[in-house]
């Protein structure tokens, strides 16, 4: 070990405190490339799956069409930040697509809206089962998928502009001297943080506002809210239009973090499915945790923790091999398989759901 | 596999869809108009007819009605078509034939929402909480169609139902048999309905509790509410009532007063047990 510290500073020999240092090194290795990048694609999966559960609990039905919701609400984004761009507006250090997101967030909303009239309130008239909804929502999905590529091709698109970095690796190194440096993006910084808006914003809604109870009533026993002179049409149009803010704020996110591809929000649908069963479908709350265990679990049986583990363990014992359980090809499998024991095991979810 | 397509197959599926607390009812649209049509009782369902969905008529040519300061009370063996009877009346199912009448208003083309903005409040026989809400938000759901303020009300029923104070913060859904009934009854008067339909308010609750409930019953009627109730103890139900129907089949068998019923000896041999 004492060899190793030589490739960093020579003056750094001197001090005896390799294994403090270490570990230092371990847990800032294992921030950059575990916990932070894990908490921000949390973040984003409990986003999409508060839509799901919203839809489940109050439409009574799982939302296929919610990852091709997702890519329709970032397209209208990338296109309105394209403008903007285009115009020479910026947000300076953040990314203009912020600047965007409310229109795309209005572009969603009346795809939502034009969705449930043309498709979904004649099943709704018929007092059609949820399961006839799932099978529908699944034509939405493919129309919807088609539209988007249509419309802005099938490929990667970048729209990330402004400021990459809140800490770049090598700033951190530099500060702290460090061996290992520690990345936070600014968009792992604004998923983070609007997450945490959001989630409040919402919570607050559903428990404190009329219309938010409202949505809760109707969710427990339609027939009572109606008796109750709650216009059920009326709580459906609130909850579309809260899921399209948060279907396309949760696509934003992604694509300002990864990019903008079509097929990648159709492939969202699996790990947003298991955050929002893991936690219980229909409970809020439930879809955050689960979102949360679905990307720590998927990130780190991906991640090589060669790493982190030589910095830890004695020399001597320091693995030949990347310690990666799976590769990062297989991370759906990792959602799946999860969703299968909890299934197996306790289909309420965490957080006792409304699944039994 | 059924003829309906859009019935039951497939639906167990739990992680695909949440039939729970679905709803059942098929009720009026929403947009219909009420037009005046003077006389006749405060609110009166007059020879109704119809079932629900397209599904086979229930009711047959059935007349309910319940007169400013009066408790009206429906009785009749199980599956009689009481509760639908009493949906019908609120708008939960479209009639074939008749009409409803509430105040001198034909109201029969108006939604549920309509008729709770018109003054009707309707506790049903089963599903009548919000069990995940707290009493208090149940209390709020009731005066949903209010937009002055409701906290006067809320501490009336209060006063009516002492227990529900103490519970306002838990969930209704964990309250025993007899709360859960108070707070169904109280969910119905946040409105300050001008007519209270009943449909079974004591069914399942201990002896003790149905006096009790039947008490709050007659003193909400004092108020000047009248009240149409569906009842299981017939017995018990006719010696308040002022007026009594029996329903058979889905048809009117029997109407009088309450003492007139229970007098009746035919009434008493086939409902009261002699
Ligand atoms: N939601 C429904 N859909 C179809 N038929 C129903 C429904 N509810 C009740 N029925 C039928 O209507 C008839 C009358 O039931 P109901 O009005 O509940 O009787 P009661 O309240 O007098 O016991 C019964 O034959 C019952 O099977
Ligand atoms: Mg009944």
């Amino acid at each position: 070990m004492r060899v190793r510290a030589t490739l960093y500073s020579p003056d750094e020999l001197i001090y005896d405190k390799d294994f403090e240092l270490d570990l230092l090194n371990a847990i800032v290795a294992l921030s950059n490339f575990v916990i932070i990048p894990a908490m921000s694609y949390g973040a984003q999966l409990a986003l999409g799956a508060l839509g799901v559960t919203l839809i489940y609990g109050i439409l009574r039905f799982s939302n296929f069409a919610h990852g091709d919701t997702m890519a329709f609400g970032a397209m209208v984004t990338v296109l309105v930040t394209w403008l903007f761009q285009s115009w020479g507006i910026s947000l300076g250090p953040l990314p203009t697509a912020l600047l965007a997101l409310p229109f795309g967030i209005l572009g969603c909303m009346a795809l939502l809206l034009a969705t449930d009239r043309v498709v979904y309130r004649f099943y709704r008239a018929q007092k059609a089962k949820p399961v006839i909804f799932v099978i529908v929502s699944l034509g939405v999905t493919f129309i919807l998928n088609g539209l988007v590529r249509f419309i802005i091709g099938p490929d990667d698109q970048r729209f990330l502009d402004g400021e990459r970095f809140i800490i770049s690796a090598r700033t951190f190194k530099e500060i702290t001297g460090l061996r290992e440096g520690l990345a936070f993006k600014t968009t792992q910084g604004i998923t983070i943080l609007t997450a945490v808006i959001v989630v409040a914003l919402l919570f607050w809604f559903l428990n404190r506002t009329r219309t938010g109870k409202s949505m809760r009533a109707y969710s427990d026993n339609e027939d009572l809210a109606l008796l109750s002179g709650i216009n059920p049409e009326r709580v459906v149009r609130v909850t579309w239009l809260i899921v399209a803010g948060l279907a396309t704020i949760a696509g934003v996110l992604y694509g300002l973090d990864k990019s903008f591809k079509p097929f990648t929000y159709f492939q969202l649908l699996l790990p947003i499915f298991a955050s929002a069963i893991v936690g219980g479908l229909g409970n809020p709350l439930g879809a955050i945790a689960g979102g949360f265990v679905i990307a720590f679990s998927e990130v780190t049986v991906t991640y090589a923790w060669k790493k982190v583990v030589t910095y830890v363990v004695p020399e001597d014992m320091a693995p030949d091999t990347l310690v990666q359980l799976l590769s990062t090809d297989y991370k759906l499998a990792v959602s799946f398989v999860i969703l299968l024991i909890v299934l197996l095991v306790k289909p309420t979810g965490l957080f006792a759901g409304k699944a039994v | 596999m059924s003829s309906d397509p859009y019935s039951d197959r497939g639906n167990k599926d739990l992680s695909l869809g949440n039939p729970k607390g679905m709803g059942t009812a098929t009720p009026v649209k929403q947009g219909g108009k009420s037009y005046p049509s003077a006389g006749g009782p405060f609110l009166i369902g007059e020879n109704m007819t119809g079932g629900y969905g397209a599904g086979p008529d229930i009711l047959h040519d059935c007349t309910i009605a319940v007169d400013r300061g009066e408790i009206a009370v429906i009785v009749g063996p199980n599956g009689a078509g009481k509760s639908t009877g009493m949906k019908a009346v609120f708008g939960m199912l479209n009639l074939r034939e008749g009409h409803v009448k509430l105040d001198g208003e034909d109201i029969t083309q108006l939604s549920p929402q309509d008729r709770v903005a018109k003054g009707m409040g309707f506790v049903p026989q089963t599903s009548n909480i919000f069990t995940s809400m707290t009493v208090e938000e149940n209390l709020e759901m009731g005066a949903f169609i209010r937009t002055d303020d409701i906290s006067g009300t809320m501490a009336q029923i209060y006063d009516l139902f002492p227990i529900l104070k103490e519970k306002r913060l838990q969930a209704a859904g964990e309250l025993s048999g007899g709360q859960r009934q108070q707070v169904a009854v109280g969910r119905a008067l946040m409105t300050q309905p001008k007519v209270l339909m009943l449909d079974e308010p004591t069914a399942g609750v201990s002896p003790i509790v149905m006096d009790e409930l039947f008490d709050r019953i007659i003193e909400v009627a004092r108020t000047g509410i009248p009240i149409l109730m569906v009842e299981q103890n017939a017995r018990q139900a006719l010696e308040i009532a002022d007026k009594g129907y029996v329903l058979v089949q889905g048809r009117n068998a029997y109407t009088g007063t309450g003492k007139e019923l229970l007098a009746d000896p035919e009434v008493r041999k086939s409902f009261l047990g002699g």
